[in-house]
């Protein structure tokens, strides 16, 4: 039993085979390998069969609403950078929904890890086009085939030079596995989007149809590279899997933030300064 | 005495209120200044009225004794205003036609002509200002001294060319007046010297980090910012992160999961951008994090008028956000109240962990008067959050509803929020008699609340015959009518708490003969939350919703015409 099994049995809300369970356990797999003491670690999530996560792993977590998952995660780890904050949804939450704050949250690189679950599906609500739904997939909704062009979440986030952006399967648990921690243990905002098979609303990307369609990028490849990379988030055809694209050395949130350069504590361990305070009030007598 | 300066945007009006405001008051005249601006950067025309006082006032008049045009055109829009008591002063140029009948008193300076012989047109400010320092017997030192300190960023030269034709200004105003004829002579305190000079924007913020604020996120709206600015300003100096998100919906998210980190968040933002924070407050309803809202009101429906002032988003704050759950909101009156109440409204909100609204109004936060103090010895500094045991659980039931709050990282508990329903550990649950409990115990925090309330504080006689009521910014106007009108079988019954609504309320209402609600909207809002809570409809109603502040002269009219004739029985004999 790991530091994040429940010592009781959990009744979980998913479909036998769907891919969450996979991608839950490369969680856990991820924080066990990482020694990290589950009192630090907060997941974020929203609303969707993915966000549902941080339900099923004894961790502190903040369950908001459907799409405002990086916002409150980039704020706890503002109050108090000395938590391991990850936040953790679905595609149509976070990019769908949460559109605007993905680009934010990558443009204000706080020292967070952001878990895509990518079932190219809206699946909690049964079945709709999603952002990253291809082109011609026929839903309740979208009954003639979706015609617009999927959302590159990858390539979306190399454009805006995100600090650390990769991709998984979770049908490769280990490779899902390590690409979490490193995208944990870096420094800044991290994107892990992965590839998720829903078996119940998604019957044409399934567990035979992403692995047909991704390989593992090769040992020689330089994520250091950002034109490289958007060229690789780009290319038609198989999906790379592995991670895309580092940017080292960028500025985080936190860092930026000047009350922290002078003092490390968290936010909950400050007090008013009552003599700063009678000192503003003063100043306003002259 | 009130001055009008009439001017342009872009010609320094704000700067010019800022130094007169300053100087006058340390010179111990009470002062009060409010400036209505057009929503443009440059051009159109703005002004600013000052008002000098032996007493202290507190609001803005329709009155006007001392016009100064400052362009072309720039009496156009006080026609209505402009009596012929009314002293004008200026450049000749700027005067109408009709002013110069000779019936209308008339003070020329050619203050263009002078600025432009100090260095340019850009000293016509620091002219005017010499001239208004010399009519009001201010000593040029001190006149200097503010100068130096306001226009400090101007470089010396810059510097210099302002002093020299403040100077000029100053000698100007000896010649301005005819012999025998009088100065300004209005007596002056020496106490008013060394008090504290605010605007609502300051009173807002101070409280703010007197209630122990430590994270500001938000997105800019007028007449909101000001508060944003305020925070980022001080944000090195007293610990503070300030955020400017990328909407409103990030904004007050960010400000959730600061709470939830153990930080102490406020957002402030306007109606347009409340509307987009409004899902966020049913969040912090059911999550039950506190949350502190400054919500500045401005005219709607949609972008209304952006830089004027009303009062008409009561009811959307009372209520917004799906579903049911408690929340307060407060609604200061005067700029002490703007300081005490937003203190007030982090200690109620991390107590009760519920969003508390601060509703104030453009009007209300760009005001500047002087104030006695502001009470920092209160220091709101209470913390509510635990450290948690292993078996926390952050739900837990309890008598009040309100369950110790834990949060990660301090402790040995799991700190579990959830948006979807949840059992007392924070999982999600669908269970009936859970989702039942739950809601009672959101809803039993209202009890809680309702003992904290405000009560709204009564002026002028017990034993009145007419009570006229309002709340928030409406105070002082309100309080200056009633004067003018003079009567003495009139109280005032001011609330800076709206909700929940104290339950005095009645009792109050019940004692009057006659009943006017005074508010800055167009349907009497206030007046229907009392209706609802309490049964009692009010008798008539002064309602003002131009996006121009309330006047006293409103009040006093409105006063007039609903009490009629007073009661020769109303026996206090
Ligand atoms: C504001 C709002 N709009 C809509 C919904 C309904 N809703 C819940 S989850 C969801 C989509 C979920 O899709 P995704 O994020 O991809 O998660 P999945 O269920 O596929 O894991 C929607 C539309 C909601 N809860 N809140
Ligand atoms: S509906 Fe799809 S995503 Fe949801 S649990 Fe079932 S298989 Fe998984
Ligand atoms: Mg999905």
């Amino acid at each position: 039993m790991g530091a994040y099994d429940f010592d009781h049995a959990v009744d979980i809300a998913w479909c036998p085979g769907c891919g969450n369970f996979r991608i839950l356990e490369s969680v856990k797999d991820a924080l066990d390998e990482l020694e990290l003491d589950p009192a630090n670690v907060v997941f974020v999530s929203g609303i969707g069969q993915a966000a549902k996560t941080p339900q099923y792993l004894n961790a502190h977590y903040f369950n908001g609403l459907h799409g405002r998952t990086l916002p409150p995660a980039t704020a706890i780890k503002a109050s108090n950078p000395e938590l391991i904050v990850i936040a953790e949804s679905g595609d149509g939450d976070m990019y769908g929904e949460g559109g605007n704050h993905f680009m934010h949250a990558i443009r204000r690189n706080p020292d967070i890890t952001n878990i895509v679950h990518n079932n190219m599906v809206y699946a909690l609500t049964k079945g709709q086009a999603s952002p990253t739904t291809r082109q011609g997939f026929v839903t309740p909704v979208q009954v003639h085939g979706v015609t617009q062009e999927p959302f590159n979440p990858v390539a979306v986030a190399i454009a805006l030079d995100a600090s650390f952006v990769a991709r998984a399967f979770a049908g490769d648990a280990r490779q899902t596995t390590d690409l979490i921690k490193k995208a944990i243990t870096h420094k800044g905002y991290a994107l892990v989007d992965i590839f998720q098979p829903c078996v119940t609303y998604n019957k044409v990307n399934t567990y035979g149809w992403f692995k047909q369609n991704t390989y593992t990028l090769e040992e020689s490849y330089d994520p250091t590279d950002r034109e490289a990379a958007f060229r690789k988030a780009t290319e038609p055809g198989k999906f790379p899997l592995g991670v895309l694209y580092i940017k080292e050395g960028k500025p985080t949130f936190e860092e930026g933030l000047s009350l922290y350069r002078q003092d490390a504590r968290p936010l909950y361990q400050r007090t008013v300064d009552m003599e700063m305070l009678r000192g503003l009030v003063d100043s306003m007598r002259t | 005495m009130s001055i009008v300066f009439s001017g342009q945007a872009g010609q320094g009006l704000q700067t010019l209120e800022a130094l007169l405001t300053r100087m006058l008051k340390r010179s111990g005249y009470n002062v009060f200044s409010y400036s209505e601006f057009m929503s443009r950067i440059r051009g159109g025309n703005n002004s600013t009225q000052v008002r000098v006082s032996s007493r202290r006032v507190f609001s803005y008049t329709r009155r006007i004794d001392l016009f100064v045009p400052l362009h072309e055109n720039a009496m156009e829009r006080f026609h209505d205003r402009i009596t012929q008591e009314t002293v004008i002063l200026g450049d000749r140029a700027f005067i109408e036609e009709q002013y110069l009948d000779g019936h209308h008193p008339v003070l020329e300076v050619p203050i263009n002509e002078v600025a432009r012989e100090k260095g340019g047109a850009v000293y016509a400010n620091t002219v005017l200002l010499g001239i208004l320092a010399g009519l009001f017997f201010v000593d040029s030192d001190l006149m200097h001294e503010e100068i130096r300190m306001i226009l400090s960023g101007l470089g010396e030269d810059r510097l210099q060319k302002n002093l020299d034709a403040s100077d000029e200004g100053y000698e100007r105003s000896k010649k301005l007046l005819k012999p025998g004829q009088a100065a300004v002579s209005i007596e002056r305190t020496a106490e008013v010297r060394d008090e504290v000079l605010t605007d609502g924007i300051n009173a807002v913020g101070l409280g703010g980090l007197a209630g122990g604020c430590t994270f500001v996120s938000s997105y800019p709206m007028s007449p909101s910012t000001g508060v944003l600015v305020f925070f980022t300003k001080k944000a090195e100096s007293s610990g503070v992160v300030v955020e400017q998100a990328e909407d409103e919906i990030s904004a007050v998210n960010m400000a959730i999961g600061s709470w939830y980190a153990g930080g102490r968040a406020l957002v402030t933002t306007s109606g347009g951008g409340y509307a987009l924070m409004v899902e966020g407050l049913s969040l912090a309803g059911c999550i039950e994090s506190p949350l502190v809202i400054h919500l500045g009101q401005r005219p709607g429906p949609a972008t209304g008028l952006p830089t004027r002032t009303e009062q008409a988003d009561l009811q959307f704050a009372l209520y917004s956000g799906h579903g049911e759950f408690p929340r307060a909101i407060l609604a200061p009156g005067t700029h002490e109240q703007g300081f005490s109440h937003t203190r007030h409204a982090f200690y109620l909100a991390d107590k009760y962990q519920v969003p508390v609204f601060i509703l104030t109004d453009q009007f209300f936060l760009e005001r500047r008067y002087n104030v006695p103090d502001l009470d920092t010895s209160k220091v709101y500094d209470q913390r509510f959050i635990v450290q948690t045991r292993a078996d926390y659980r952050r739900y837990a039931l309890t008598e009040n509803g309100v369950s110790p709050r834990g949060i990660p990282g301090f402790g040995e508990g799991r700190v579990r929020a959830d948006s979807d329903e949840h059992d007392e550990d924070g999982f999600i649950t669908e269970d009936f008699s859970t989702r039942t409990a739950m809601v009672n115990k959101r809803l039993k925090k209202l009890s809680g609340l309702q003992m904290e309330v405000f009560p709204p504080q009564l002026f002028g006689p017990e034993d009145y015959r007419n009570l006229v009521v309002c709340w928030g910014s409406s105070l002082h106007a309100v309080q200056e009518g009633l004067d003018m009108l003079g009567r003495d079988d009139t109280a005032i019954l001011h609330y800076s708490q709206v909700y929940p609504l104290a339950e005095v309320t009645a009792e109050y209402l019940e004692r009057a003969h006659k009943k006017i609600v005074v508010e800055s909207n167009a349907t009497a809002q206030f007046a229907r939350l009392v209706r609802s809570e309490t049964g009692i409809a009010f008798d008539g109603a002064i309602l003002k919703y131009s996006g121009l502040p309330l006047m006293p002269e409103d009040v006093c009219e409105g006063l007039h015409e609903k009490l009629g004739k007073k009661e020769s029985t109303h026996g206090r004999l």
